[in-house]
């Protein structure tokens, strides 16, 4: 039997900790609705934040989503040979861009990318005191470190989701012309075919969902670092494994809320 | 205008850090408190400014109880109290001017130009005039101490908390951080209030040093009583034998 005390007691420190991250994460969002009125601190900091999130994203965005439609395209053409009009591919490429690949893909990576930026500069910050120097200074280290760059995720993400899924569905669509010998004219007769404009809105309300999951992951954990340089590892590491999963969680929920 | 710890107990899980800490630093003098490394002096240092909150006990700045104020309050507190961290804590992100402006900036009644005319005298005074546009990391270990210094003392504060203000540094640069914390009690008659290991600095600084032992203080008194104090444990610690602090136990 007590063969099972080691397992059972890591496990249970586990879900201790894992309640312990939630705990923390929540007095932290409530931290930063109220810091919201404290414009004059993070508003000096959103537009730069916006750029270091957003702008500065776009370049990864976008190659993820060229190749991503391009292999939409290719794949949808092999799998539709023979059964069903080879104009279903601009359908398909558009549907599944905007719906899903383009919203999800830029987030996953950009929990990557942004995530665990704000994770390790945070976390930087707090075991070297900075975060406390800021507290000492009379600045609410939440409106002035994790509301500018929430707000900038939550606005600059569906504009980098928008721009990927965009260029993703021109990748399919050049990928169509110069490929697999289809017109124009017949990829956009499939792409119009099944477009709804609710699908753009429900993108854009699912890019606003993974910009703050991702942003605020990302502060959580930097902002509850312990220790020192290991600590600040784990923490980045952390932030964009729960950000990812998150974002797949929050994929499905929208799915089954929305569609 | 004092600062008083009353009793204050502070545990980290298991590890209790303060058991009954009992300090009282009265307007204008200078007190260092020393003690091993780990016996909770930063923590203590931590509760006068709020950055922790004592789980029993209580701490009084100028009459408010930091623990029960709420964050308005402690801010407006902290507006009166400058902190020296032991590695400086400076912005990297941010030039030293920019570091040093960062309190001022909170401060109602200074414009730009005023903050540049604060942050340069504040420079002037630790030494480092012209290093305005230079970052953190293009300075060295005592250069970032003294900014430090510059940016607490830059909102003219009542009181300056120093952590462990000369640890890591040669003897010139060590020589030339006391004489900082002696300038800034005597030309601007600052409260201060020092954790330290170096005897040598302790006792050239302060008006009154007090021994932080097993969470409480074991010892409090002028530097000479300091020296001439025959309990094993001040004594072996201050002349750095370890066979005196064993007897004790």
């Amino acid at each position: 039997m007590l063969f099972f005390v080691g397992p059972v007691r890591s496990v249970g420190r586990g879900a201790i900790r894992s309640v312990e991250a939630v705990g923390r994460s929540g007095y932290l969002a409530a931290d930063a609705a109220r810091a919201l009125r404290k414009v004059e601190l993070w508003s000096p900091h959103i537009l730069s934040e916006m750029s270091r999130i957003g702008v500065e994203s776009v370049p990864i965005a976008l190659f993820i989503a060229t190749f991503t439609g391009i292999v939409l395209a290719l794949q949808a053409s092999y799998t539709f040979t023979g059964a069903v009009p080879e104009y279903f591919v601009g359908a398909l490429v558009g549907k599944t861009m905007i719906l899903e690949l383009g919203p999800v893909l830029t987030g996953l990576a950009l929990s990557g990318r942004v995530g665990a930026n704000i994770a390790a500069e945070i976390g930087t910050m707090r075991v070297t005191e900075q975060v406390d120097a800021l507290e000492t200074l009379a600045y609410d280290p939440v409106a002035y470190l994790v509301v500018p760059r929430v707000l900038a995720g939550a606005i600059m993400f569906p504009m980098v989701v928008t721009l990927a899924s965009l260029v993703g569905v021109l990748a399919g669509w050049g990928t169509s012309m110069a490929l697999l010998d289809m017109s124009s004219a017949e990829f956009q007769r499939g792409l119009r075919l099944f477009f709804e404009p609710w699908d753009v809105q429900f993108a854009l309300i699912k890019s606003v969902t993974f910009g703050i999951t991702v942003t605020g992951v990302g502060c959580s954990f930097g902002y509850h670092t312990r220790g020192g340089a290991q600590g600040v590892g784990q923490a980045t590491t952390r932030s964009v494994v729960i950000a990812s999963m998150i974002i797949l969680v929050l994929d499905a929920f929208w799915a089954a809320v929305l569609l | 205008m004092s600062i008083e710890l009353v009793d204050v107990h502070k545990a980290f899980g298991a590890n209790e850090v303060l058991r009954g800490f009992t300090l009282t630093i009265q307007e204008g003098e200078t007190i260092s408190v020393i003690g091993g490394s780990g016996s909770g002096k930063s923590v203590m240092l931590k509760h006068i400014v709020g950055l922790l909150r004592p789980d029993q006990g209580e701490v009084w700045v100028d009459g408010d109880n930091v623990g029960r104020l709420d964050q308005e309050s402690l801010y407006r507190l902290r507006r009166n109290v400058g902190y020296v961290f032991q590695f400086a804590a400076l912005f990297d992100s941010m030039t030293i001017a920019e570091n040093v402006g960062m309190g001022l900036a909170r401060l109602q009644g200074y414009g730009k130009e005023q903050i540049r005319e604060r942050v340069a005298e504040c420079l002037r005074l630790v030494d480092l005039e012209g290093f305005e546009g230079r970052y953190p990391s293009q300075l060295s270990g005592g250069q970032k101490k003294c900014a430090g210094l510059a940016r607490a003392i830059a909102t003219e504060p009542t009181y300056l908390l120093y952590d462990e203000p000369t640890t890591g540094l040669d003897p010139v640069t060590t020589s030339v951080i006391d004489e900082l914390i002696l300038r800034m009690a005597d030309e601007l008659g600052v409260t201060g209030l020092v954790i330290t290991h170096d005897m040598k600095s302790a006792f050239r600084i302060s008006d009154r040093v007090a021994m932080l032992y097993d969470g409480s203080v074991r010892f409090e008194g002028t530097p000479s009583e300091v020296q001439s104090c025959d309990d094993p444990v001040v004594k072996g610690f201050i002349e750095g034998r370890p066979e005196l602090l064993e007897s004790a136990w």
